[in-house]
């Protein structure tokens, strides 16, 4: 625990504890609609978090993380709503169920040596083939979608994460915190450095004795794990799945935004990113409609725009850049 | 189910298939010479389809003829966007390239919505709803019209890489990078006519494809996926390999529309996907990488 | 309002975390009640969306000729569960005293669990999931039918109308998109259609994707079952596409029509495929051409969208102008914003007349409109055209489907 949190200079814990203060005393603070746009971002952070392992870390890009997402949600709600399992079991069969699935991506991908680009679009495969498949399943409502129930008198079973918004708030912001904590007892670990290893140069990491199949396997697991753990989350907050939404590319694109902007590779990058995207999303909302300009799909245009503009002008992301101005430079392993 | 069924759904399959490949044609030739991996590419052909629209709605061009012209546009917009946007992106890491790509979708999916509204649009042929009888097969004469169209530029295309200067410049790029930076190829100018040709083929597909169906700008990711297919199974970075493979994507959906259910169709060409990834991940046409 | 320090620490030692009360709203008794409007503007379902919108912008004139007065906050849920439930939360914060929305059914639950939470009524102007009022949410009501109820009457009515026009089918084949809703469409056809007793039987159930670029495939297996009926459930894109296939197919069943869908009345359907849009019949519900208020929202419709028809607007337009006519009429009767009140007015609604056909608008104990009617409504001359029942139709149906060939 100790070589963990190694990477927090003085300055840096200061900063890391004062957010995290922030964050703890806000349902106090701000209003609901905030503290809605800040749930979605820890919540981001989470997703960005477990993406951030298998690619930030092990350098395999996966572009069909909805896949995960999807399958826990679906496992969880659908244990819920036809065997009356609870999550707090089911959380545990979602992994599984996810891992399932990704040890069938890895054993086709690594198996074949399927490389670079092209694993990339293994997972968009993989993730559509599920889409395609739960759309025409009819046990899980197939495209008409699956929906858990909103009964007040299951309100207040929150061991059944049948809570309230601030429940599902201080439940995201521990899933963030616990995300970023296993992130960096990884990252200080023997797996962690077989991880660099093989993102900077396979070939090197295999010289030095590094398994790189079984390495890869269990980023890829960690990861995926992790993405169905937020997808019993998502299952219970929106109490509605439909394939088009949880398993769509879209979604896959959307988990990895907040990383890749906010900083590949490093631990508060998924963290960083989120906290930028979601809200400047509903900012361009409340800001265009202000100045007048709420013609449908402006704002989404000058999201784009900004995407390409800080990508252009920050190519590593946004958090080794802010951490260098802000004196928050880590000690990187 | 008879003969001449199998036959209509065959015919269907193929004829679709060239204008599919064409526009998987210039995903491939981007990525061969520029190794980049257009995202943007599906609201690419969009954009060219409402120029279609537009230039149907000003002047009353067909947009199978309209695919000439476009096609020239396109290569110049991509010239551009090589030189002014993507060139820097270039040396950069593949997600870098994606993050550019998606805002480059977004603001062309959204900027459409903003400019022409959510509803479908279409262009009025007065061949559009004709078809001929072969042997007992009805087979639609704008699929006919679209699928030559399709041909004649990638024909064009190949003759191109084929018999021009060039031409053998940006495949000897594309093979051998530094060698041609070495014997004073100017990469640069190679990459933006690449990245133009691989736009003027997406706008000679879009224009045609206006002729055959009609689009909303929330489809164009599915263009995109099913290009990012086509060029799977064909080899990514082989220009026989996306013809084939936008053949072979085409008849596959069909057949499989008839004898399994519509709805999974594009589960069909995934499947074939990954099929292709575990066995030739080079795809069927693609050279093996060393 | 209380925008900050929302939650007190008594409430949240009390809550442990479960659902928090908001705040009473404490303010002095408006003369207007405030309405967030939101709907998907952009997005998957921008077409649908922008069609409500151009009915929320002829209904004020109307509403207030009527004696109402209402502000509309107009607000685009982007055809996301997200975006839905983030922006109720700020409408809301901002001072929308009723919801009304969303179209889509997903989007519509994510802002109900909001606007239960905070005690919100929510006027729900079209989503056909079932789900939405089975699940006890206290601030919501739906004036609109479920998928069950569009499909039994859809289905009665083709009985019906096939009986008045002295068609006889044996065979039918049910065509339908696979998406949200097209799929609870099928599903509801597969429980319900056994259990109506109908002439025809369904010889093959096919499902197509709604993003297919053609459905050329699908008419050519649909032209080689041959069915005397087919029965269609589709979006504006894929009527066009499944259309102009057909023609080029020369594909000629005796009857199409549809026991329920968009697609068939859209201005891009009209536009895209002109007279082959002649024949199809689609069962829904309808707005009343008899009706008086039903006339001034059209003459208010014209003023405000020049560019669009009424007629192919008009269900959407109808139901988005119903939902702020309660939202209204309900304000006026309780004399207040307030959410409590206001909801307990909107459950005791009845109005005689309105724009929709059916009996008066009022709601059962899960919320759902019991008196909504349906109609078979006919393209005729490039024009919906309600054809049945006799009380609201305008002309009788043509049957069998007229020839695709020599058409003009």
């Amino acid at each position: 625990m100790k070589a963990a949190l190694s990477f927090l200079t003085p300055r840096s814990t200061v900063a890391l504890i004062l957010c995290g203060v922030a964050l703890l005393i806000a349902p106090f603070v701000v209003d609901r609609y905030t503290l809605s746009i800040i749930l979605l971002a820890l919540l981001g952070t989470y997703l960005g978090q477990a993406w951030n392992i298998l690619m930030g870390y092990c350098g395999l890009l996966s572009l069909g993380h909805a896949l995960y997402l999807g399958l826990g949600a679906y496992v969880s709600a659908v244990l819920f709503v036809n065997y009356g399992v609870g999550p707090w079991l089911s959380v545990f069969i979602a992994m599984a169920v996810a891992v399932g699935a990704a040890f069938l991506l890895g054993w086709l991908g690594f198996r074949f040596r399927i490389e670079g680009v092209y694993f990339s679009l293994l997972t968009i495969a993989f993730a559509e083939i599920a889409r395609i498949g739960f759309d025409n399943w009819s046990f899980v409502g197939g495209a008409a979608g699956f929906f858990l129930p909103v009964n007040a008198a299951l309100q207040d079973q929150w061991w059944n994460l049948r809570g309230g918004p601030l429940f599902f708030y201080y439940l995201a912001l521990a899933m963030a915190a616990a995300s970023l904590l296993i992130a960096a007892v990884l990252r200080s670990s023997k797996l962690g450095y077989a991880f660099l290893a093989i993102r900077e140069d396979p070939q090197a990491a295999r010289a030095l004795g590094v398994n790189i199949n079984r390495t890869r396997f269990l980023a890829l697991f960690i990861s995926a794990a992790m993405t169905a753990v937020g997808g019993v989350y998502t299952a219970f907050w929106t109490n509605n799945l439909f394939p088009a939404q949880i398993l769509e590319t879209s979604k896959s694109i959307e988990i990895i935004l907040a990383p890749i902007i906010g900083g590949l590779g490093t631990l508060m990058g998924p963290f960083v990113g989120a906290f930028l995207l979601v809200p400047l999303g509903s900012a361009l909302t409340d800001g265009l409609r202000a100045i007048g300009l709420s013609a449908p799909g402006i704002k989404a245009l000058v999201y784009g725009v900004i995407l390409m503009l800080i990508i252009a002008a920050t190519p590593n992301g946004i958090w080794p850049w802010l951490a260098r101005k802000l004196g928050l430079e880590a000690r990187e392993p | 189910m008879s003969f001449s069924l199998y036959l209509e759904v065959l015919s269907q399959g193929v004829l679709t298939g060239l204008v599919y490949g064409l526009m998987a044609l210039g995903l491939s030739v981007i990525f061969g010479v520029v190794r980049v991996v257009n995202f943007a590419h599906g609201e690419f052909a969009v954009l060219a389809m409402y120029c279609a629209f537009v230039l149907f709605g000003l002047a009353h061009v067909d947009p199978i003829v309209a695919s000439i012209p476009l096609a020239i546009a396109f290569f110049l917009l991509g010239y551009a966007m090589q030189r002014g946007m993507v060139q820097p992106f270039v040396t950069r890491p593949q997600h870098e390239q994606f993050i550019l790509l998606v805002g480059v979708a977004l603001v062309i999916t959204n900027g459409l919505l903003l400019a022409f509204g959510p509803e479908s649009k279409h262009v009025d042929l007065p061949y559009s709803f004709d078809s001929y009888e072969i042997s007992g097969a009805l087979i639609d004469k704008v699929r006919v019209y679209g699928a030559a169209a399709a041909l004649a530029v990638t024909a064009a295309l190949f003759a191109f890489f084929r018999f021009t200067a060039t031409g053998t410049a940006i495949r000897a790029a594309a093979d051998n990078l530094t060698g041609a930076a070495v014997v004073g190829l100017d990469v640069k100018r190679l990459y933006a006519i690449s990245f133009g040709l691989g736009l003027a083929c997406v706008g000679a597909a879009g224009s045609i494809m206006m002729a055959l169906t009609d689009m909303t700008p929330m489809l164009a990711p599915s263009l995109t996926l099913l290009a990012f297919t086509i060029v799977i199974v064909g080899g990514l970075g082989s220009m026989t390999g996306a013809l084939a493979g936008g053949l072979l994507i085409g008849v596959a959906e069909a057949v499989a529309s008839l004898v399994v259910s519509p709805a999974v169709k594009s589960m069909v060409s995934f499947g074939l996907l990954v099929l292709v990834l575990a066995l030739r991940p080079q795809g069927l046409f693609g050279k093996a990488e060393s | 309002m209380n925008k900050t320090g929302w939650i007190d620490r008594r409430s949240l030692l009390a809550a442990a975390g479960a659902t928090i009360a908001a705040p009473a709203v404490v303010r002095a008794q408006a003369k207007s009640l405030k309405i967030a409007l939101m709907l998907p503007r952009s997005g998957f379902f921008a077409q649908a969306g922008q069609s409500c919108y151009r009915g929320a912008l002829a209904s004020p004139k109307v509403l207030s000729d009527l004696g109402y007065n209402v502000e509309i906050v107009h607000i685009d849920t982007e055809s996301s569960n997200d975006v839905s439930r983030t922006q109720a939360e700020k409408a809301i914060n901002d001072g929308a005293q009723c919801v009304i929305g969303a179209f889509e059914s997903g989007n519509t639950i994510a802002i109900a669990q909001v606007c239960e939470q905070r005690k919100v009524p929510l006027i729900c102007n079209i989503a056909s999931a079932p789900q939405l009022t089975s699940q006890g949410y206290q601030y919501l009501v739906r004036n609109f039918m479920s998928g069950p109820g569009l499909v039994t009457n859809g289905l009665k009515l083709i009985g019906e109308v096939s009986k008045a026009a002295n068609m006889e089918f044996k065979t039918a084949v049910f065509l339908h998109s696979n998406d949200t809703f097209g799929t609870a469409q099928a599903q509801a056809m597969e429980k319900i259609f056994p259990t109506l007793n109908m002439p025809f039987k369904i010889v093959e159930s096919i499902a197509y994707d709604p993003k297919a670029q053609d459905l050329s495939v699908e008419v050519t297996k649909v032209r080689g079952i041959n069915p005397d009926l087919l029965l269609i459930v589709t979006r504006a894109g894929d009527a066009i596409k499944l259309t102009r296939d057909m023609v080029r197919q020369k594909f000629q069943p005796k009857a199409i029509m549809s026991p329920g869908s968009p697609g068939l009345y859209d201005q891009e359907f009209f536009d895209a495929v002109h007279e082959y849009a002649d024949g199809f019949i689609y069962n829904l519900p309808w707005f009343n051409v008899k009706s008086q208020m039903t006339q001034a929202l059209e003459a208010s419709f014209k003023a405000t969208n020049p560019k669009n028809r009424f007629d192919l607007d008009g269900f959407n337009v109808g139901f988005t102008f119903e939902a702020l006519l309660i939202a209204a009429d309900a304000f006026k009767r309780a004399g207040t914003g307030e959410g409590e009140p206001l909801m307990k007015a909107i459950k005791a609604t009845n109005i005689k007349d309105h724009v929709m056909i059916g009996g008066p608008i009022m709601f059962n104990e899960k919320g759902d409109n019991p008196n909504i009617g349906s109609a078979a409504v006919q393209n005729i001359g490039q024009k919906p055209t309600v054809v049945y029942p006799a009380d609201v139709a305008v002309a009788k149906p043509i049957l069998p489907f007229p020839a695709w060939q020599g058409r003009k």
